[in-house]
């Protein structure tokens, strides 16, 4: 098992396809927090797109990346909670049947690499937790949010199925929350907050997949909270890029801004927005950070 | 903006001995990922607690369970509803039989592929991990802003070696030489 405090940088697709201010803000913060990351010279897709087309298309695409990470005798950290669901419930699978590891092994052989089962993967949220620490994020805050009231959002893959993941208690999660209150803003609760956003349904039912991201929102908005926290590039997508959409289409208006976790901590690790690509935001954060620089200035 | 009927008519009508295939839940006890469906006991606790089916008139886990169970093999695999499940996985979490629902909605969805249903999102994905490794195609603009914003180069996507261990999964490959051939009409 590796034990160096290096970690080997899981990218996956859809942070680099359309959510880049999730990879910006992370760096910075993980910088800020003496990691050292490993870039990945080559990967693939983690093989979760494939799982309803194909089981051991996924299965074999999977094992492949941990193969990848087993040759260079690291652990893996990544921001997206699709790809280290399934990274980790693989890895899991194919250590307890050692008949499908084979089984595995023998696609893993025409790229001459094996799968093994000595890499773990952890979210980053797992990864702040345990890894680095709350105390030590807490300590590590030089400008405190106090004031600032947001809600949280978790993802649905960094917390089930519980028995693969093994991480938190996916019917009342804590760690976001405890993550959020560690930077000095309230965390606040809201009805049916660990229900899904909806993102995998795009495309197949835009109605369906919008619907539920818009009583999310409905409950977000009636505790008044001045911001949605993610740590999903899907989930952001689903309030960010699709909030000006729902609006439309549901004829509702939120205004809520949606960060990333790792913009949210940024702040209060003392980084400038410019920093943490607030620019990229689709729902204008303007207001909020207006309020966030004036707590600031008068503590 | 693509849109799965409000109603699964094929599931409203009458059901005829002829349709029904009593091996069907057998073929699934085998395979994994539904090994435990035989377990259901209809609680429907899957669906109360499914967030699509709060949303959708059509998807409900446990009728397409039932369904499965009784052996209307065709209604299960051609149902359209079977593409909305999102992998949330609070049914799996959930059942009190410790069946893995979200598991059996995918083992139900490979089987639907392999008898010639399948989305064209998940074709597209496919098409775009086989050719780039990446699930999506990044656009240029994309990898030119990540300079801008100080990231480093995009990794390498590998697609060489994803074709080569994927080599023999017949539904991948299949859909590689439909792609294959569309290309190939292109250029002609």
């Amino acid at each position: 098992m590796p034990t160096d405090n290096k970690y080997l940088f899981f990218l996956g697709c859809a942070i680099p396809y359309r959510v880049s201010s999730y990879e910006v803000s992370s760096r910075k913060i993980l910088a800020k927090l003496g990691v050292e990351l490993v870039e990945l010279p080559e990967f693939n897709c983690c093989g979760l797109p494939l799982d309803p087309v194909s089981h051991e298309a996924m299965l074999v695409l999977a094992a492949k990346n941990l193969a990848l990470a087993e040759q260079q005798d690291l652990n893996i950290l990544t921001l997206c909670p699709g790809c280290a669901g399934t990274l980790k419930k693989v890895n899991k699978i194919l250590k307890e049947d050692s008949q499908l590891k084979q089984q595995v092994n023998e696609h893993l052989k025409e790229a001459k690499l094996e799968f093994k089962g000595t890499t773990e993967t952890k979210h980053l949220l797992q990864f702040l937790k345990e890894e680095i620490g709350v105390d030590k994020i807490k300590a590590a805050v030089t400008k405190p949010l106090t004031g600032l009231k947001v809600a949280e959002h978790n993802g649905c893959h960094v917390l089930r199925p519980k028995q693969y993941i093994g991480f938190d208690d996916p019917e009342d999660p804590q760690t976001l929350k405890m993550l959020i209150e560690a930077t000095g803003a309230t965390c606040l609760d809201y009805v049916d907050e660990t229900e899904c956003c909806g993102a995998p349904s795009v495309g197949i039912s835009d109605k369906v997949a919008l619907s539920l991201a818009r009583d999310k929102l409905n409950h977000i908005k009636d505790v008044q909270a001045q911001a949605l926290i993610t740590i999903c590039p899907f989930c952001h997508i689903m309030y960010d890029t699709n909030e000006l959409r729902i609006e439309k289409l549901f004829n509702e208006v939120y205004g809520i801004p949606v960060l990333h976790y790792p913009q949210l901590l940024g702040l209060a690790l003392g980084l400038k927005p410019e920093e943490l690509a607030f620019s990229d935001l689709r729902v204008n954060p303007s207001r909020l950070i207006e309020q966030v620089t004036e707590t600031l200035n008068t503590q | 903006m693509t849109e799965i009927s409000a109603t699964q008519t094929s599931s409203n009508q009458p059901i005829k001995t002829s349709e029904i295939d009593p091996k069907f839940k057998y073929e699934l006890v085998a395979l994994s990922g539904s090994e435990k469906i035989l377990r259901c006991f209809q609680c429907g606790t899957c669906t109360s607690d499914c967030p699509i089916a709060r949303y959708s008139d059509s998807y409900r886990p446990r009728t397409l369970i039932h369904m499965a169970t009784l052996g209307l093999k065709d209604r299960v695999l051609k149902s359209d509803t079977l593409w909305l499940c999102v992998a949330c996985f609070t049914c799996t979490d959930r059942c009190p039989q410790d069946i893995e629902v979200a598991s059996v909605i995918r083992v139900f969805r490979n089987l639907a592929v392999e008898s010639g249903c399948i989305p064209q999102v998940f074709k597209d994905q496919i098409g775009s991990v086989l050719e780039s490794g990446y699930a999506y195609k990044i656009p240029e603009l994309r990898i030119k802003k990540r300079e801008s914003q100080g990231l480093p180069p995009l990794p390498k996507g590998d697609a060489e070696n994803v074709r080569k261990v994927l080599k023999g999964i017949k539904i991948v490959e299949s859909i590689q030489n439909l792609k294959g051939e569309a290309t190939n009409a292109n250029r002609q």
